[in-house]
């Protein structure tokens, strides 16, 4: 499916219609402009208590218009997308613009060609319905059948295709049409009074097969189902600064919150990151290097470009410690003098885009990472998180253990529950004593949110050693 | 959207479906954000989002678009009739019965029709007011986030194949404000807010600046504590997300899923005998007011926890009827689907004055803000990161950083020793300021 085609056929937004709008209503008055135009369809089947109960489906259209002047930002979007609404949008952002000296439209189109990353014969919203409701049924009894401790399963399977179309003041169209799946396991297992969960899941933009494929989902289930029982008995948490190993993979929310954020050029181009200034400084142990690549094949936080229309790209953010280069959309990138390097996005065309981040991950290493267990003579394993947040201007960042174990004269013992981790973005890379060989990218569940906005994004991490992070538990 | 809504029910019905209701919201938001004087972003967006929910004999399914055309809205019809012959059949699933219905709409003053006249310069100046006012405070706050001023109006319109038809109009207003402090190369951002369906009832744009400096400046000089088990007072904005923590827990979905800790604990104490939580729908202009639920069932005040005691759980027909109780009218809508959503929310206020409980502490920690999501609603088990004060010997000594406070929300309620007489409803969810008599707090 060609989006430019897509939209002329359903909306009429034929090109010269788009060039009308961006050029009668901007050109000369502001200093880049773009219309975006989306249309998205997102359906969800979520099985509990044994039966697919709950089945939806979500159209949602709609077109933002842009109009930027020096720092200044119009944003205007509306859902009926019809020239007489583009206009008055295209009025509406005008007006802030209007505000500021005339210049020259300097948007131009960018010298990297869009990428081709996920294109599908059956995207997941076009598979079967019938298909996707048998799997789950079929987990909902592998995870019953795998233990009687199981008591309750909630299994879902949720699709989306989002068509975008981003036309510029400068007159070049681009658009990308982009599929999304995700399978999310959820089990709750009971034994003597007590309850416990465990939850686990995958996709990326790849057909619904993916599943299927390699018994991925008999794997999922059965890391959901062995998290919910390994916590039934876990022990409470040690509190205090502790040694920890992160395992390969999911744990790399580490560097999406401890400096992923803090290297978003918004909060750098205003000075109040922890990062700010520090480019060329020393950030991490030598040993780490970190890349945030929004080309990678099918993953979830991959982009054949990204929502102003630049081609994504691998971004090196840190190398062998040293911080050198931040995730750029178009404005911040104009106004600090930088290259924009395909971080702009959006989660909607509700929205204007910011630096945002795509799958960021650290290099491997050389180390085994038994040896790096092996190492430790007292500290904690975590290889399954929740949630983090990152309060960017401090550095100060949280992100919470969903599965890990004590480490004791090097080998694992006990499992332990749930733990937030705390430490500071600038300072905790520093203190990466061992990096393993193993790098691993999650599984693709990763949803980030900045200022309201949340994208789909990915993590990954080699296993990792950490000379001392606090362990929020209640084991003093 | 009468028309809109009893069409769209029609043909759900021609189509064989036996109940169905449909949801619609029409909405306009603008808003400004400026930043060290200047404007830096303007938005203004209308939206219209329709949602439809159908149930064939006892299978159901719902879909939403934001796509009114006829054509849109016919398909949208058929996809959710299609989609309910896939779902299983569930004993419970139906509408209300007819005769729960709000019988009629009160008017709770939610709309401020003369409050969204504001050319697009005074909405400007007043945040361009609110942020200058937090750069006055100290030359201490060296930058600043910016300040957003935004408005809100909104009509939500609500049908069922019954016959029921309601509809009713919002407003909203809110400035935030965030400054940026720093000293000898340590930066701190504190905000500071104020929200109002009424805009004459927000705050002076000055106050809220003031406040948001000050904010920022107490955390300058913060430093990590030793790990300890200490009393540990929540001011009014964490321990708001106490009691959220709690409503999330006390909602039908969790529980018949068997996912919270308050299964099977209705009518017993869950909290020191001096905590009333209540949830309070009918609250003349307040945020989260509204005439009825998601549906349509009337608002009223429901009381949670009645001196210690839970007396009552958040529930939606759906849930109520899986654990076998009423609804407690607490229906939201989310896209097609039903959820279960809190309305004013707040714990009762005590006697004491803040002051007097960070007084009778000899050491402790005083909470600011929480971060992170370190919440097991299963099990209670409770970890977050935790900015605020170390107490020592009645005082605010200084304040701290990269720690966090940990525990069981069961016990953390049974332990709470102080509740503050400083209940403001800022917000959907207030609370006064709590002590509470020990947790854990890591630190080196």
């Amino acid at each position: 499916m060609k989006p430019a085609r897509f939209f002329e056929d359903r909306f009429g937004m034929t090109s010269s219609l788009m060039e009308r709008l961006l050029g009668s209503a901007l050109v000369g008055r502001v200093e880049d402009a773009d219309l975006y135009l989306e249309y998205r369809v997102n359906e969800d089947l979520v099985l509990e208590e044994g039966a697919v109960k709950k089945a939806s489906r979500h159209v949602s259209q709609g077109a933002g218009v842009r109009a930027q002047s020096g720092e200044r930002t119009g944003y205007a979007h509306t859902d009926d997308v019809t020239l007489r609404s583009l206009e008055e949008a295209a009025r509406q952002a005008r007006a802030i613009a209007d505000r500021a000296a005339a210049s020259a439209i300097v948007a131009v189109k960018p010298d990297r060609r869009p990428h081709d990353l996920y294109s599908l014969a059956v995207p997941p919203v076009a598979a079967d319905l019938g298909g996707k409701v048998a799997l789950l049924r079929r987990i909902d009894e592998t995870a019953r059948g795998a233990d009687p401790r199981v008591r309750q399963v909630i299994a879902s399977v949720s699709s989306e295709e989002q068509i975008i179309l981003i036309a510029t003041a400068s007159g070049w169209t681009v658009g990308d049409v982009r599929p999304l799946t995700r399978l999310n396991i959820t089990v709750i297992a009971e034994q003597e009074g007590r309850r416990e969960i465990g939850t686990y899941g995958g996709g990326g933009r790849v057909p619904f097969d993916f599943f299927l494929e390699e018994e991925r989902w008999k794997r999922f289930t059965a890391t959901a189902v062995r998290q919910a029982l390994l916590k039934l008995h876990a022990v409470d948490a040690p509190a205090g600064t502790l040694t920890v190993v992160l395992g390969s993979g999911w744990p790399g929310i580490l560097l999406h919150e401890a400096v992923g954020h803090g290297l978003e050029g918004d909060f750098n181009r205003k000075k109040f990151s922890a990062f700010s200034g520090r480019i060329g400084k020393p950030v991490a142990s030598p040993l780490v290097t970190v890349v945030d690549d929004g080309t990678l094949p099918n993953r979830r936080g991959s982009l054949n470009v990204d929502d102003e229309g630049t081609a994504t790209a691998r971004n090196v953010l840190i190398e062998n410690g040293v911080l050198v280069g931040y995730m750029q959309d178009r404005l911040n990138a104009r106004l600090m003098g930088m290259t924009a390097t395909g971080n702009g996005r959006r989660e909607s065309y509700a929205y204007p885009p910011m630096p945002r981040m795509t799958n960021t991950f650290m290099l491997a290493g050389q180390d085994d990472p038994e040896e790096i267990i092996g190492s430790v003579p007292y500290g904690l394993y975590a290889v399954a998180f929740g949630g983090g947040q990152v309060d960017i201007t401090n550095g100060k960042f949280v992100f919470s253990a969903s599965e890990a174990y004590l480490i004791e004269d090097g080998k694992l013992t006990a499992p332990v529950k749930g733990a937030t981790l705390i430490g500071n973005g600038p300072e905790v890379l520093k203190r990466v004593s061992r990096v393993g060989h193993d790098l691993k990218l999650d599984e693709g569940v990763g949803t980030c949110g900045k200022d309201g906005q949340s994208v789909p994004v990915g993590v990954g991490l080699p296993t990792i050693r950490v000379d001392g992070i606090t362990v929020g538990g209640t084991q003093v | 959207m009468h028309d809109l809504l009893t069409g769209l029910l029609e043909r759900a019905r021609q189509r064989a479906a036996t109940e169905a209701d449909a949801y619609l919201v029409d909405e306009q938001h603008s808003s400004v954000q400026v930043r060290l004087g200047k404007v830096e972003t303007v938005t203004h967006s209308r939206e219209q989002r329709l949602a439809l929910r159908v149930f064939s004999g006892k299978a159901s399914a719902s879909a939403s678009t934001s796509d009114l055309s006829r054509e849109s809205v016919e398909r949208l019809v058929d996809e959710a009739v299609a989609l309910a012959r896939l779902t299983a059949p569930d004993p419970v699933a139906g509408l209300p019965d007819p005769g729960e219905f709000a019988p009629a709409i009160p008017d709770l003053g939610l709309e401020d029709p003369e409050g969204h006249g504001l050319t697009p310069e005074e909405k400007i100046a007043i945040a361009q007011r609110a942020e200058t006012a937090a750069l006055e405070v100290d030359p201490r706050i060296t930058n600043s986030e910016g300040a957003e001023f935004f408005e809100r109006r909104a009509r939500y319109a609500y049908a069922t194949s019954h016959g029921f038809f309601g509809s009713y109009p919002t407003s909203s207003f809110g400035l935030t404000v965030s400054p940026v402090a720093s000293a000898n190369g340590e930066m701190q951002r504190d905000s500071w807010y104020t929200f109002a369906r009424k805009r004459a009832r927000l705050e002076a744009p000055e106050e809220v600046g003031r406040i948001a400096a000050q904010r920022a400046l107490r955390r300058l000089g913060a430093r990590q504590i030793k790990t300890a088990q200490v009393p540990v007072l929540f001011d009014p904005e964490t321990a708001a997300s106490l009691l959220r923590a709690l409503a999330g827990a006390a909602s039908g979905p969790g529980l018949y899923r068997g996912a919270s800790f308050l299964l099977n604990r209705l009518g017993t104490r869950i909290a020191a005998l001096g905590v009333t939580i209540v949830d309070s729908g009918i609250i003349p202009g307040a945020l989260g007011s509204r005439p009825f639920d998601g549906e349509g069932l009337p608002i009223r005040k429901t009381v949670l926890v009645n001196a210690g005691t839970l007396e009552s759980y958040l529930l939606d027909t759906y849930s109520g009827r899986k654990l076998g109780l009423p609804s407690t009218h607490h229906a939201s809508r989310d896209g097609g689907g039903v959820g279960v959503a809190t309305t004013n929310l707040y714990l009762a206020a005590g006697e004491a004055p803040p002051q007097e409980l960070i007084g009778a502490v000899k050491r402790g920690l005083y909470v600011t803000e929480l971060i992170g999501f370190g919440v097991n609603m299963v099990t209670g088990d409770y970890s977050r990161g935790a900015v605020g004060h170390w107490i020592e010997n009645g005082e605010l000594a200084y304040p701290v950083e990269e720690v966090t406070v940990a525990g069981n929300l069961l016990q953390m309620f049974q332990a709470i020793d102080g509740i503050g007489n400083d209940l403001v409803l800022r917000d959907r969810t207030s609370a006064p300021t709590l002590r509470l008599a020990r947790m854990v707090v890591a630190g080196n």
